[in-house]
């Protein structure tokens, strides 16, 4: 248990995917004017990361890696399929993503339309395959995994969320206008990143 | 492509425009907001900064080609996931060929180049020129973005080995070691180059200069 809250807190705090490793921008940077989409984006991506984890976990366990076929008989005991991982992976979310979109749709239309074409790019958002990259390189457990993925997306949801509030009082400050708007949002989110890395001395 | 061909030269004044307008006003990472996150991880040096940028050249303008061939009898509501395989595909090759022939900047690349799936270059460009345009158009726009999106990849991965390190590609220019270029100037490394915020930074002063110079993309909210 200690194990599992460790690599939470690490995977949320320490080695956050947006302010440490820099991933998931895109949709960070496009998403980020208002606190209120940010808000139901973050939600969305920890919902999709905390399915998909162990879902691609379990399909890299039992399906791609060396050896793993070893169930169907003798002669596939050393078939390895890892170069698949990342057409199976990019699958997986694809259709988490459309469950997501299903589901947002029924219960919430209007975050549905506020978060308009950047639901479906949740597939394409590199916080996502990454989670599921780096829990393969780093060899973690199942249960590991399912709490990485967890901290990933509560990483995510705090990184875009404090940005967005950012972004929503500095609309109001004098920032010289080549600079407004993106320019000034890679600024912030370079500063937040230096102010991260002030955690990474953190041993858990 | 050969309907193409007859009507227009290969590198008419339009198709020149869809190579150069992505190196400058149509930049991919500095105006569209496209495909940041590779430009942040992989740029703390040059040559990886030049390999990224070589693979996804390669990736962009064959998945162009690619779905811009099909886009006709590719039924519209499954279009994402054919798209994204096709993509996988192509980086898979890429990935299994670096392994192959350059194995040590493949692992320095560790999972950035199987993160090119999800590089939003590849996909929106997909989506917002193959889908509607003929191959041959897709294949050079591809190439466009992809060269414009290298030309940020180089700049940002220089600066930042030149000032965090004091080398260019490997070789000593600025820092303190007998033999390196400029070493009596007694440079010291900058540490915070070496850190990925210094892209964001550098990326962000980019915007301001391009902004500055074409006050047309200054973003008024």
């Amino acid at each position: 248990m200690q194990d599992l809250i460790n690599v939470f807190i690490k995977s949320a705090f320490v080695e956050n995917m947006v302010l440490a490793y820099f991933l998931g921008m895109c949709s960070y940077l496009a998403v980020s004017k208002t606190v209120k989409t940010a808000f139901g984006l973050g939600l969305a991506v920890i919902f999709v990361l905390f399915i998909t984890a162990p879902v691609n976990w379990l399909l890299h366990e039992y399906l791609l890696k060396e050896g793993s076929l070893a169930f169907l008989g003798e002669s596939f005991a050393n078939v390895d399929l890892t170069f698949l991982k990342f057409i199976a992976f990019i699958a997986v979310i694809a259709s988490m993503v459309q469950l997501v979109e299903m589901i947002i749709e029924k219960f919430s239309p209007a975050l549905y339309n506020s978060l308009g074409i950047f639901l479906p790019l949740i597939t394409v958002n590199c916080a996502i395959l990454g989670t599921s990259l780096f829990m393969v390189q780093r060899e973690y457990s199942l249960a590991e995994s399912t709490s990485f993925g967890l901290g990933s997306g509560v990483g995510f949801f705090l990184a875009i969320v404090a940005i967005a509030a950012i972004r929503e009082k500095i609309r109001y400050s004098a920032v010289p206008a080549p600079l407004r708007g993106l320019g000034i949002a890679f600024i912030i989110t370079g500063l937040m990143g230096l102010a991260f890395m002030s955690l990474m001395g953190i041993k858990v | 492509m050969s309907e193409v061909a007859e009507k227009e030269p290969l590198l008419s004044k339009k198709n020149r425009k869809l190579l150069s307008d992505p190196l400058d006003d149509n930049n991919p990472i500095t105006v569209q907001v496209l495909g940041i996150c590779s430009a942040l991880a992989v740029t703390s040096q040059l040559k990886p900064s030049i390999i990224m940028a070589i693979c996804v050249i390669f990736v962009i303008s064959f998945a162009n080609l690619i779905v811009a061939s099909i886009r006709k009898i590719m039924p519209g509501r499954i279009r994402m996931i054919v798209q994204l395989i096709i993509i996988a595909a192509l980086v898979t090759i890429v990935d299994i060929f670096l392994k192959a022939f350059a194995f040590d900047v493949s692992k320095e690349l560790s999972v950035f180049i199987g993160l090119i799936i999800t590089n939003c270059i590849v996909m929106g460009r997909l989506e917002a020129f193959a889908m509607g345009n003929k191959p041959w158009p897709a294949f050079l726009d591809g190439i466009g973005n992809g060269l414009g999106y290298g030309l940020i990849l180089i700049i940002v991965g220089g600066l930042r080995e030149l000032f965090g390190a004091g080398t260019l590609l490997g070789f000593p220019i600025l820092n303190a070691d007998e033999g390196s270029f400029l070493h009596g100037i007694g440079y010291q490394h900058n540490g915070i180059m070496a850190t990925p915020a210094a892209a964001m930074f550098i990326i962000g002063i980019l915007i301001w200069i391009q902004r500055a110079r074409n006050q047309k993309l200054v973003d008024i909210s």
